[in-house]
């Protein structure tokens, strides 16, 4: 088993807040591991940290795509780290609304594809075919994720779900071989998490992608993942399996106040 | 009916207003000759017109509301005439014939004078469309826009006076040459946010058009360069009336191969991260998309275009100084693309049409451009932000 | 030494009236993070209304003390009512729409106040009339400072003292501080976030309206375009000390007017507003978040 992701000592400060303090995780091939934690733990700050939205105080990130070499990838702008295989969804949908499902795809395909402005406005026949490439490619994403009838609705006027949805679908356009949730079921009816639940292994047995989440729902936390890992106050105060981690002490205390429903 | 509230509301406005505006369009003072002049009825003309006028705000306000409301539970699904028109091959093919036909009818039926107007609304509808790359599309606030259409006549009109080159061979040099100043300006100022991003480019159309002020061995001062030669054609130099309704033509071209190239280029990868971008940046980025080298891109192509059309003003006018260059003329050509509708083709088309002609045509409006301006600015950010015709995206049919 | 001298009591004097101007910058973008352009705009206005009460007082009689009061109070008083309306008509309906929508709406309320004035009054400029007497103590030191730039120092010293005051002893204040640092929590424990907007506005056209008068009547002349280049220069100082900062924008006012007076006074006059945008484009480039603003990263 590969390890893919690796984060030693990893360490973010705001001012004097210090949001995430000394912490190591890895993600290995072929696994859905989660991150569980309460509210304000630092758990999206990990993944702005990772996915070079942040630049983290100390620490070092480090990558092995499959087949590839490792490497640190501290420092590297978002868009560097997302054409190296990490792709990303956010807590709070960021999706661009005034583009159509189907163009949200498209935009993932954007490191993938090279067709420049002098292609676009000689639209020769290179250019014709990378696009029509794109658009199937795309297509048929949404067709996976279960969005395909929306494909020419503007992105702003889907129902939340499909918002979520078409969150994961962009991110998959990019091709990574780790695929980072945030929260992928706030605010899904329980019908609608249970389908994630489906696409979510489906895509890790179909297209050979590794996934981190962040989640809430501790049913489906249990349900999908195959490692967890739980924060509070920046830390990591456990990790382990599904069982491993309803019987820790620790995680209990943690969660004391807060209500799951596991 | 209307509530008394309603009436009570207004009148207070009203008040208000009169109140407002009472020293500086009641009083007018000549400090030289001691003599105040007392202007009432324009207070009165106040008083009635904000009257009236907060009905029609308030109303709209509403209006606006309700629209935003049903847009939010989803329910926004009609699609607008414009949009219908355009696909419908039965409507939009006799409407292009049309426009074809008058277009090229134009300068054989009205008098030069009207040609030459004609000619400049073409100069703002291209410059319009370069603007709107950079802004509409790309959503980088540019404010100094009129630098590079600056570079662009400047080019023009130095190397011909200095080294006689003709019209057809500074055209390209003038795109370039903006293509070369978007780059150099671009490259230190697009890393930064939304509104420095607009401060810093007004600061830069600033720096260029005081330095050409007062760089006199360069560029000739606040005098400017005179007896620019009109365009050519393979050497042969027209008469004024000729060479007018050539000019025109010129702009009739110039104006199709923009339209092609920004349609092609907004339904391009290319085009579709600029629009991510606008969307938001961080997600943007966060997808794969370079976003200096994206910005850079529609910031230097933008700046290609202005620098074309200044070389066309240049040898339109055939006098150039720094005056044409002022930052009022940067939010003339962003009004028309707030107009018209931020990355919509057909809307910057008509926002410089109406913007253009309108105080040509309607003398009585021709003082009162600039304060138009300023209000449809306002205006439309308030009541309709995505302009006169809101920017349609392609749709893709897929069949099973 | 004694050219230097007058070179920098000139640079404090101009660096002042920025940061009665920038102040508004700063405390609006705050508070809204919006850059509003038309404050120059309330500052000219701030000068006309100045000029016009000025010829009309004086032409009714009142002796010279009077005059200036009133015309400085009635500066103040439309200079607020106009920035009040300003934000109520252009901005606050605004509030929840993308980043770009405010900031073009005030750059059209910008170039319609000014060719408002430019109709409704003229296009030439006019001549103001000198407000501040000379007094007898300055006569043997006139040759570094003068009397109008005596009374413009402590006017606008004495106005930062107050603002600092009230921004940190008021209820008012502490509620403007409050919605600087995050709206929607202040809003939660029962700031009215409207009112504090508009008070805001009305604090920053006050201010703007006091550069005006004590500009106008120190250069000698006004036209409709006054306020676009001092909103310009106001805008560098607020940026160039930290925008947001209270003490940055008269830190960075300060700066930029002592830069302003060493280079025209060493250099050259002929560029002199290129100093002030060079070092504004400087600045965003190299130092964006200013002399005391602090790089912050934003949440996502
Ligand atoms: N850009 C930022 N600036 C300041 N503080 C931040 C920023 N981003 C996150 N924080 C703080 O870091 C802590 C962790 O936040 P976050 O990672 O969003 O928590 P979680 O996703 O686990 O709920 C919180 O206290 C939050 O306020
Ligand atoms: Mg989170």
């Amino acid at each position: 088993m590969n390890t893919i992701l690796e984060v030693k000592d990893l360490s973010m400060d705001f001012g004097g807040l210090r949001a995430l303090d000394h912490l190591d995780l890895n993600v290995v091939e072929g696994e859905i591991a989660a991150i569980i934690g309460p509210n304000g733990a630092g758990k999206t700050t990990f993944f702005n940290c990772i996915t070079g939205i942040y630049n983290p105080t100390e620490g070092e990130i480090l990558i092995s795509p499959p087949g590839k070499k490792r490497k640190k990838i501290n420092g590297l702008k978002p868009n560097r780290v997302t054409k190296k295989g990490m792709a990303r969804t956010f807590q709070n949908i960021r999706l661009f609304s005034n583009m159509t499902v189907l163009e949200n795809v498209m935009i993932g395909r954007h490191c993938r594809t090279s067709s420049g402005i002098v292609g676009a406005i000689l639209r020769g026949r290179s250019t014709i075919k990378e696009e029509k490439d794109v658009v199937d490619f795309s297509y048929n994403i949404l067709k996976k994720t279960g969005i395909s009838h929306l494909v020419n609705e503007f992105a702003k006027n889907l129902p939340y779900g499909a918002q979520r949805r078409l969150e994961i679908a962009r991110a998959m356009a990019t091709e990574p071989f780790l695929l980072l949730l945030d929260e992928p079921a706030a605010g899904m009816n329980p019908r609608e998490t249970r389908e994630l639940d489906e696409l979510i292994t489906r895509l890790r047995d179909e297209d050979n992608v590794s996934i981190l989440m962040i989640e809430h729902d501790m049913k489906l936390v249990m349900s999908l993942s195959d490692r967890i890992f739980v924060m509070d106050y920046g830390r990591k105060i456990a990790q382990g399996t599904p069982s491993d981690i309803i019987n820790n002490p620790v995680v209990i205390k943690a969660y004391l106040g807060e209500d799951i429903d596991a | 009916m209307i509530k008394a509230q309603e009436i009570k509301k207004s009148f207070l406005v009203s008040l208000w207003f009169m109140f407002l505006t009472f020293p500086i369009m009641v009083i007018r003072v000549n400090p030289i000759e001691k003599f105040v002049e007392w202007r009432w009825k324009n207070m009165l003309v106040v008083g009635i017109g904000s009257f009236l006028l907060s009905f029609v705000w308030r109303y709209m306000l509403k209006k606006k509301e309700a629209g935003e409301k049903r847009a939010e539970t989803g329910e926004s699904g009609k699609t607008f005439l414009i949009q219908r028109i355009l696909e419908e091959r039965r409507f939009y093919i006799p409407l292009v014939t049309g426009l074809t036909i008058i277009a090229v009818a134009f300068p054989f039926i009205f008098s030069m004078y009207q040609t030459s107007i004609m000619t400049t609304a073409l100069m703002y509808i291209v410059l319009g469309l370069g603007l709107n790359i950079v802004v509409g599309l790309a959503g980088l606030l540019d404010l100094g826009y009129v630098a590079f259409y600056a570079v662009g006549a400047y080019s023009y009109a130095l190397l011909n006076y200095h080294f006689g080159l003709g019209f057809w061979s500074v055209l390209p040099i003038g795109a370039v040459l903006g293509f070369i100043f978007g780059v150099l300006l671009g490259f230190p100022v697009l890393r930064l946010q939304g509104d420095y991003l607009a401060i810093v480019t007004l600061g830069f159309g600033e720096i260029i058009r005081l330095v050409l002020e007062n760089w006199n061995e360069f560029s000739f001062g606040p005098s400017g360069i005179a007896n620019i030669d009109r365009p050519g054609f393979f050497g042969i130099q027209f008469s004024l009336q000729t060479a007018s309704i050539y000019l025109y033509f010129l702009m009739i071209g110039l104006v199709i191969f923009t339209i092609i190239v920004v349609n092609r280029l907004q339904n391009s990868r290319i085009g579709r991260a600029w629009i991510a971008l606008r969307e938001d940046e961080t997600a943007c980025q966060a997808m794969g998309i370079d976003k200096t080298r994206t910005k850079l891109r529609a910031f230097a192509l933008g700046a290609t275009w202005a620098g074309m059309v200044g070389v066309i003003f240049a040898a339109k006018t055939t006098f150039i100084n720094p005056a044409s260059f002022t930052f009022l003329e940067s939010a003339m050509i962003l009004s028309i693309v707030v107009l018209g509708g931020m990355g919509s083709i057909l809307g910057v088309i008509i926002g410089a049409l109406i913007l253009i002609l309108l105080p040509e045509y309607l003398r009585a409006f021709s003082d009162y451009r600039m304060l138009l301006f300023g209000a449809i600015m306002v205006i439309m950010m308030v009541f309709r932000p995505q302009g006169i015709i809101a920017n349609i995206r392609r749709t893709y049919k897929f069949n099973e | 030494m004694e050219y230097f001298l007058e070179l920098i009591l000139g640079g404090l004097t101009r660096g002042s009236i920025y940061a009665l101007i920038a102040l508004g910058y700063t405390m609006v973008y705050g508070i809204i993070q919006l850059i509003n352009f038309a404050h120059g705009e309330i500052y000219m206005i701030g000068a006309f209304t100045a000029l016009i009460f000025t010829s009309v007082l004086t032409l009714l009689g009142f002796n010279e003390i009077a005059v200036i009061v009133l015309a400085s109070l009635a500066a103040v008083i439309y200079s607020s009512a106009y920035g009040y309306t300003v934000e109520k008509i252009a901005y606050m309906p605004l509030r929840r729409a993308s980043r770009l929508s405010p900031l073009i709406s005030a750059i059209g309320m910008s170039i319609f106040l000014q060719n408002y004035v430019l109709l409704a009054q003229t296009s030439d400029f006019l001549p103001f009339p000198n407000l501040i007497p000379e007094f007898e103590f300055i006569k043997p030191y006139r040759h570094i400072i003068s009397s109008p730039e005596i009374v413009i120092l402590i006017t606008t010293s004495t106005a930062m003292i107050l603002l600092t005051f009230l921004i940190k002893f008021t209820r008012t204040g502490k509620a403007m501080r409050a919605t600087a640092q995050d709206r929607n929590m202040a809003m939660l424990v029962g700031v009215n976030v409207n009112r504090v907007i508009s008070i805001t506005f009305v604090i920053g056209s006050a201010l703007a309206a006091l550069g005006g008068v004590l500009i106008a009547s120190h250069v000698g002349q006004i036209n409709f375009y006054i306020g676009f280049v001092a909103g310009i220069k106001a805008f560098t100082a607020a940026v160039l000390g930290g925008i947001g900062s209270i003490p940055g924008a008269v830190l960075g006012a300060l700066v930029l007017g002592l830069t302003e007076s060493f280079a025209t006074g060493y250099v050259s006059s002929d560029y002199e507003d290129v100093f002030a945008f060079g070092l504004l484009v400087l600045i965003l480039i190299f130092k964006p978040a200013g002399i005391l603003g602090r790089v912050t990263a934003r949440k996502v």
